[in-house]
Order: structure tokens, then C-alpha cells, then sequence
């Protein structure tokens, strides 16, 4: 039998909204769930104290400055050189032999797990560069991993933007320099801040690379060459050792609203500035 | 014109960092792990299911099989649930629908992985032990874990892909008296291969490499699995595991697997950028 193209179109049609609400309704029940356990057990206590009996009891303030510090470390080194990179593929160069090899390479990290990334940053970062276990050896091994995310997204943007307006800067007396970074750039800032965030995400979130690179100390980080146990992987810990469940969903649920939390503020960011540049 | 010149250079080196620092992890992690491959030799490092450290014995066979079976499962979940909302998102759904749930489908690609393994303990696991049988810590709970995990990433990129596509396509077929599925899947979908298969190869990525989520579903075991509901150890698995303790040999092993994972991944990679660059070039530039 053979389905007219109009009945064949309303199956799959209702197919793929099935698939997508499935797929939505899935997403939204891990978070909700893991924020129904969790958010009871988060008190102004818990984000203050320091943890006590390995976790089991206390709080989780040297976890959360932990993360932040290491995220700020990568997002800090990865960001401009990503942005540069993206600069120079879409706009001081011809697409040749070199950028296909740059591409490569941004290409290629991309693909690499984070596992071989920790064990990279474990032997390159702490004991070659003898950093020893630290936030500095962490946030330098999440920086070059999260750094195609920023080129590719940057990239992306970067290539979106009207050639006219390019024309119209060039004609009007710019230099290439200042074209890029007056106009080019502002038009692809929306574009470039999503990979931005996408890598702060990504790096709140690590745990395999940040476990062999940062480590897990539970005490105050003092300075960037102390280890530290970030949120993900004291969550990983109170959780695998079944140490305490309730501050192991307290933690989960602290990490996504963070992370919900950085997204909006970065879509209202862009927002503004789509408002301002318009 | 000099400043310019100046300028381009101090990019270009720039730009360097990313082959840069892939040509470093491959030799910090191949300087580790090969030696002790060859000393242990090919054939009684990747093909035998023995993994006894204590012993001397690196087989790591199993973990191979694990690997490959657990993100092929992934990757059909990702790729039918991930491509379906994609084409939803931007040919089916109303736009306003569409831009308010493709931002809140990539703010759960930042949801930690652990996240996701744990719930597939608490939630996941005892549902298959419950109903297939088994440990329910499987390769079955491993392979969906991951598939729900690489969702965003395929969905997010996919959209971008899909929305790349210039609407004048969509009329053009659409005026030649194409339904919207018909043009969907003959004109869009071709037209964005190449963003299509970047979608693939990112989230397989993600699939493959994925430890933390994989240790706590998927059981761990050492044994070579007989069906999906056994419990199996991946590649990354047996790194994270080991690495904590693991000392001279037995680390060199754990850098040696770290190898194999590498290569696997370059191979895949390469796979997929030669794919997407051949299929870029057939479907004409408009």
C-alpha cells in the first residue's frame, strides 16, 4: 500500500512531535526531579560551611570556590584565544592548507574525551610542569578543552555576519583591524557569547578531567596551586561512596541551578546588547 | 599596511594553540602508553580479555567491545530523538515554540554527567533489573544514559544546521508542490549534511569519551559481555577507575588504554570530516 504524500506527511509529522516531546519531557524530569530531592536540603548553612565527616555533614563553601575559580581560570584563557583563532580563520586568511590544519586540530580536540584530557593535564600540567594536583593545572587542562567549543562557535558567528557590512567599514576608510573589531565582532558577539557559555557549562560541569587534574582536597583552596575538589566531583564522590544522599542531591541541585543560572543571564546579556547594537 | 601585517602574524600564532596543543597531548600520552604496548605485545594487549595488573597482564579486549557497543546504542537514541526534535524545532513547530525550547534543550547540555549517571542508578537501573533482568548495571542502562546525555548536543547543532538552510530552498520546493515532509527530507536535510554530520561526530564524541555517567551504570565488570543487560567496563572506565591507585606498569596500562582511546577517536574523526567534506561538495552551492 501507498501512503499519499499528505497522509505520509501527518504520520511522520506526529512521529517526530512524539519523538520531541518525549525527548523534552525526559530532559525537564531530571531536572525537576533532582531539584525536588535537592532544594530541601539546601540551606544558607550548607552553602557556608565548610563540609565535615568528608561530607556527610556540613557544608560545601570550599566546593563552590573551588568551581568557580577553576571555570574563571579556563573560560579566561580559552575565550580569547578561541575568539582570535575564529578572527584569523574567517578573516586574515585564504582558506588554504593552513586553515584546514588549524581546523583539524580544533576539529580533532573537540572529539577527545575529557578522560584523556585529565590524564594529559595529570602528566603535562602537575607533573611535568610540576603544578602538582591544583586549580591551575585544572582550569589550564579545561581551557584547551573547552577551547573548539569557543573557535567553532566564534567561527560560526563570525561567518554569519553580511559581507556588505565588512564592504561598507573597508570603504568607508577602516582598516581590516578595525573592522573586525568594530564591526565584525559586534554583530557576532550574540553568536560568540552562546559558545561562551556552552564552555562555563562545560566546565561546572567536569568531572573526569578535573578529578586527575585538580583532585579532591576538601579544605579552602588558599591559592591556584591547591588542589581543590570542585562541585561536580564532591557530588560524584558523596554519591558513588554513598556518603549522604541528601547532601549529594542538595549539591546536584545547586550545580543545575547554577547552570540554569548562567544561561539566563547570558541570553539576557545578549538580548541587551542585540536591543543596543539595533 | 605593516601594522596589518604585524597584526595577521600575532593571529596566526594564536591560532596555532588548538593543533598545538593536540600534537602535545598526543605525545605526552603516547610517550606514557606505548612502550608498555609494545613490551606487553599487540596481540596480548588488544585482543585478550585479561586484565590483571597485579600479574602483569593488560588485555583490554573487553573494554574495547564495551566501548564501541555502548556508544553505537547511544548514538541510535541521539541520533532518532535528536534529528526528530531538530526537524520539529525548525520545520514543524511554531516559532515561537521553537525559540523558547531550543535555548532550554542546550542549558541541559550543561547539566553535569554525573548528574546523569546518578539518575540512571537511582532511576534507570532498577527498572532494568527490575523487568529485563540482569545486574541492571548494563551495557543496556549505559548505552540509553548516554543517548538521553548526547541529546542536547545532537539537537543544538542540528537546529543550527538545519536553520542554515536559506528559506528559499524550502519555497522552492515547496512551490513545486513538495508537502513540508517531503521537502523536509529531500531538499533540508540534504542541504545541511554537512552541519548534520558535525552534529553526529560531536555527540559521538561526547559518547565515547563520556566516564563519569558510564562508571556508575554500567557495572564495571572485566568480563567480555555476552548481552546488553551484562554489566561491561569501557576504555574511559577503566582509566578513571585505576587511575587513582594505579602505580609505574599498572599506570603505563591505564595510559596505554588512554592510547587506544585516542586512536579510536582520530579514527572516527577522521571518518566523519572526510564524509561531511565530501557530501559539502556534492550538494551545489546556491
Amino acid at each position: 500500500m501507498r501512503l499519499s504524500p499528505a497522509l505520509r506527511q501527518k504520520a511522520v509529522v506526529t512521529g517526530l512531535w512524539t519523538l520531541a516531546a518525549l525527548t523534552v519531557a525526559v530532559l525537564l524530569f531530571i531536572v525537576v526531579y533532582v531539584l525536588a530531592k535537592g532544594l530541601p536540603h539546601v540551606t544558607w548553612n550548607f552553602l557556608t560551611d565548610r563540609p565535615r565527616e568528608m561530607g556527610k555533614a556540613g557544608g560545601i563553601l570550599p566546593m563552590i570556590v573551588g568551581t568557580l575559580a577553576v571555570t574563571a581560570l579556563a573560560v579566561l584563557i580559552a575565550a580569547p584565544v578561541g575568539v582570535v583563532t575564529a578572527i584569523f580563520l574567517t578573516e586574515y586568511t585564504r582558506e588554504g592548507k593552513l586553515t584546514a590544519v588549524i581546523r583539524f586540530g580544533a576539529d580533532c580536540l573537540a572529539g577527545i574525551p575529557s578522560i584523556i584530557f585529565g590524564l594529559f593535564g595529570f602528566v603535562f600540567f602537575a607533573i611535568t610542569l610540576k603544578m602538582g594536583l591544583s586549580i591551575l593545572a585544572g582550569g589550564l587542562t579545561l581551557a584547551i578543552m573547552v577551547l573548539p567549543t569557543i573557535i567553532r562557535t566564534s567561527e560560526e558567528a563570525i561567518r554569519a555576519v553580511p559581507a556588505a557590512y565588512r564592504e561598507v567599514s573597508l570603504g568607508l576608510g577602516a582598516t581590516r583591524w578595525q573592522t573586525v573589531t568594530n564591526v565584525v565582532l559586534r554583530s557576532a558577539l550574540p553568536g560568540i557569547s552562546t559558545g561562551i557559555v556552552l564552555s562555563i557549562g562545560r566546565s561546572v560541569s567536569e568531572t573526569a578531567a578535573l578529578i586527575l587534574t585538580a583532585g579532591s582536597a576538601l579544605r579552602m583552596p588558599q591559592s591556584l596551586m591547591e588542589s581543590s575538589r570542585t562541585l561536580s566531583v564532591h557530588f560524584y564522590i558523596l554519591s558513588r561512596e554513598g556518603i549522604s544522599m541528601d547532601n549529594a542531591y542538595a549539591t546536584a541541585a545547586i550545580l543545575i541551578v547554577a547552570i540554569l543560572l548562567i544561561n539566563i543571564a547570558a541570553y539576557w546579556l545578549m538580548s541587551r546588547f542585540i536591543a543596543k547594537a539595533s | 599596511m605593516r601594522q596589518d601585517k604585524i597584526i595577521q602574524w600575532i593571529l596566526m600564532g594564536v591560532a596555532l594553540t588548538a593543533i598545538g596543543a593536540l600534537a602535545l597531548i598526543a605525545i605526552f600520552i603516547f610517550k606514557e602508553g606505548l612502550p608498555l604496548i609494545f613490551r606487553v605485545g599487540f596481540s596480548d594487549f588488544f585482543l585478550s580479555s585479561q586484565w590483571r595488573p597485579g600479574q602483569g597482564q593488560f588485555g583490554i579486549f573487553p573494554m574495547i567491545v564495551g566501548s564501541l557497543v555502548v556508544t553505537a546504542g547511544a548514538m541510535v537514541i541521539g541520533l532518532v530523538f535528536g534529528l526528530g526534535c531538530a526537524i520539529v524545532l525548525t520545520e514543524f513547530a511554531p516559532r515561537r515554540l521553537a525559540t523558547f525550547v531550543k535555548p532550554a534543550i542546550e542549558l541541559l547540555a550543561g547539566i553535569p554527567s554525573v548528574v546523569y549517571g546518578f539518575m540512571g542508578v537511582v532511576i534507570l537501573v532498577p527498572i532494568i533489573r527490575q523487568y529485563l533482568g540482569g545486574p541492571g548495571l548494563s551495557m543496556l542502562a549505559a548505552s540509553i544514559i548516554l543517548g538521553i546525555m548526547v541529546l542536547p548536543t545532537v539537537t543544538s547543532i542540528s537546529v543550527d544546521a538545519l536553520r542554515a538552510v536559506p528559506r528559499s530552498y524550502r519555497e522552492g520546493a515547496i512551490a513545486l508542490g513538495a508537502t513540508r515532509w517531503q521537502t523536509t527530507r529531500m531538499v533540508v536535510l540534504k542541504a545541511a549534511r554537512s552541519g548534520l554530520v558535525t552534529a553526529f561526530i560531536l555527540g559521538m564524541g561526547r559518547a565515547v569519551g563520556e566516564t563519569m555517567a558510564v562508571i556508575m551504570v554500567a557495572g564495571n565488570s572485566l568480563a567480555l559481555p555476552r548481552s546488553i543487560l551484562d554489566s561491561v567496563r569501557t576504555l574511559t572506565s577503566n582509566i578513571a577507575l585505576e587511575m587513582g591507585y594505579a602505580t609505574g606498569e599498572h599506570r603505563q596500562a591505564l595510559f596505554a588504554t588512554g592510547v587506544t582511546l585516542f586512536i579510536i577517536i582520530m579514527i572516527l574523526n577522521s571518518i566523519a570530516l572526510t564524509v561531511s567534506r565530501q557530501r559539502a561538495q556534492k550538494v551545489p552551492k546556491v
